[in-house]
């Protein structure tokens, strides 16, 4: 398939999958009701329309979509196809930093949530981006990002293990299952500023993603300011992944699947698969999150335990097919 | 004209050990070099020191005359195309894919065009469109020559492009290397078997134990006490109609 087309096939999706959001939920509409609520955003049926349905499928896609290329930029860089968004430790250190928060008695603001998060998976990134100039194996940059995880992952343990408060520790465990229910608009564009520069990092540094195909050495014979470009490409993963984590909490599997679905399309490449892999991400994500509030259950299923459950087998799948093409 | 690779005095260490101790060595416009040598004698640690990727703790590597250090990345790229020892590709892009990235300085077009062309030499035309990780492990080290040949770089280092290869393969590469040098590129190759480095080589270096332990023609620079001293074998050289070989044998003490 050609990219353009390609490209084209998946932005015409993820509008369905965006539409479908907006158009299914817990109350039923007919449709002159939509229309209704689509030209009075005031009226009751705007309200949840506009309001709650669909700041919530953005959201998801937003999210998706910086989880995606994050995800994209991770497995080129480090040459892995194993390799996600939280390999570097940065999902970790943005749990660190909400649980943190919410451990401080501040979860009356979600805002202040957030920029915790988005604080602590910065801090995060910072270190790895540092290691990331230093040091240039890509193993080297794996066993930083594990122990950074282990890390962080650690100290959240240890603040549950100290907070006196056990509606706090639900509230943790709640926010780390990941959801973005309740996300309003404001919500989504204190994401996006974060998310529009590591995405244009990421641009930055798709030339050495695709020189990585080689190694190291080769990538550095070629005349690309390696250095830099790898520490774009990790600061830009990190901005993407840190904002994704203050949006929605942590979310897993989509970073790691999404290349995987249109690898194929784009024939290996790791610089033109970023946006395919941003687009497929936000798909997945949009419909985990459709999933979850149309599933009747009686408490409603969290966006990381979906895409998780859905994620991993498909994930599988995907793998045990492109399993040939990964032996070296 | 200065040479296109001159290292001089060259002592590097790799992980706290004495790698390199005190290695010259040069190569020319129009020449083949061969790096001989037993395992561990130095031979990618000399490639990787001459380009700058090792740094020294003594002596000075320059590129057409420059000292190595010096030069900006993009310079250094333009003085001088590499081929790694590790032939480990990442994803399955099209052969013409990773030839063209040799051609990163060129736009899109003439980048593909090099590519393919530097593909046509290493006879792999018809693969162009094929997944590298689909093809054998011989095709794939002829794409990675033809990257190595679409740098279009005055001087070329290979680290050990031969190895584990076919013997048609291994021909085809040797010759394609050597056709590089007889157009006006310098090449310098590391290679283990000896009877390719005597009918490929204009001139052999044979290191041990980090030093230059034979320089010359080929014929000058492995006799057998350098075959015993370097290698540890007995060697004699053997007129063929095809050209000179050399039989190997065991030291028996």
């Amino acid at each position: 398939m050609r990219r353009p087309s390609l490209i084209l096939g998946l932005s015409l999706a993820l509008a369905l999958v965006l539409a479908a959001s907006i158009m299914l939920g817990e109350v039923s509409l007919s449709p002159a009701q939509y229309l209704a609520g689509f030209q009075q955003p005031g009226s009751a049926v705007g309200e949840i329309l506009w309001s709650l349905r669909a700041p919530r499928a953005v959201a998801a896609a937003v999210v998706g979509a910086a989880l995606g290329l994050s995800g994209a930029v991770m497995q080129g860089l480090l040459r892995n196809p194993l390799a996600e968004p939280g390999i570097l430790g940065v999902s970790a250190g943005g749990g660190l930093g909400a649980a943190v928060a919410i451990a401080a008695g501040l979860a009356f603001s979600p805002e202040v949530v957030e920029t915790a998060a988005l604080a602590g998976a910065l801090l995060a990134g910072g270190a790895v981006a540092v290691a990331a100039a230093r040091f240039r194996e890509p193993e080297t940059l794996i066993l930083f990002g594990v122990a950074l995880s282990a890390f962080a992952g650690a100290l959240t343990a240890l603040v549950f293990n100290l907070s006196p408060s056990p509606v706090s520790n639900t509230e943790i465990l709640s926010w780390l299952m990941g959801s973005v229910a309740n996300r309003d608009w404001l919500d989504i564009a204190r994401g996006l500023v974060p998310m529009a520069l590591g995405a244009g990092l990421c641009a930055y540094a798709a030339r050495a993603l695709l020189m990585m195909t080689l190694g190291e050495e080769t990538a550095v014979m070629s005349g690309l300011p390696m250095g830099r470009l790898r520490a774009a490409a990790v600061a830009g993963a990190a901005l993407l992944t840190g904002a994704a984590v203050a949006l929605a909490g942590i979310v897993g599997f989509v970073g790691l699947a999404a290349p995987h679905l249109v690898r194929a399309a784009v024939k290996g490449d790791p610089a033109r698969i970023l946006v395919p892999s941003a687009l497929a991400g936000a798909i997945l994500v949009v419909l985990a999150d459709l999933i979850g509030r149309v599933v009747p259950t009686e408490v409603e299923l969290k966006l990381g335990v979906i895409t998780a459950l859905f994620g991993a087998p498909l994930f599988a799948l995907v793998a045990w097919r492109a399993a040939r093409s990964w032996r070296a | 004209m200065s040479a296109a690779l001159e290292i001089h005095g060259a002592v590097a260490s790799v992980g706290g050990r004495r790698v390199l101790n005190g290695v010259s060595l040069s190569a020319n416009a129009g020449e083949v070099v061969g790096v001989l040598g037993a395992n561990g004698a130095g031979k990618t640690t000399l490639l990787r020191a001459a380009l700058g990727l090792v740094p020294l703790d003594a002596g000075v590597a320059r590129l057409a005359g420059d000292d190595v250090r010096r030069l900006s990345v993009a310079e250094r790229a333009h003085r001088a195309g590499y081929l790694p020892q590790e032939r480990r590709v990442a994803w399955s892009l099209p052969a013409w894919r990773i030839a063209a990235l040799g051609a990163v300085d060129l736009p899109d077009v003439k980048a593909r065009a090099t590519a393919l062309q530097a593909l046509d030499r290493v006879g792999l035309s018809p693969l162009a469109e094929r997944g590298v990780l689909e093809m054998s492990g011989g095709e794939r080290a002829r794409v990675l020559v033809a990257r190595l040949l679409a740098t279009r770089a005055p001087l070329l280092v290979a680290d050990e492009p031969v190895a584990g290869l076919d013997p048609a393969a291994q021909l085809l590469i040797c010759e394609v290397l050597r056709r590089e040098a007889a157009v006006g590129a310098a090449v310098i190759l590391t290679v283990h078997d000896l009877t390719t480095a005597v009918r490929y080589c204009d001139r052999l270096v044979v290191l041990e134990g980090g030093a230059v332990a034979a320089e010359g023609a080929p014929r000058d620079a492995l006799t057998p006490a350098v075959l015993a001293r370097a290698f540890g074998v007995s060697g004699e050289w053997l007129e063929t109609p095809a050209g000179p070989l050399i039989s190997l044998e065991t030291i028996r003490s």
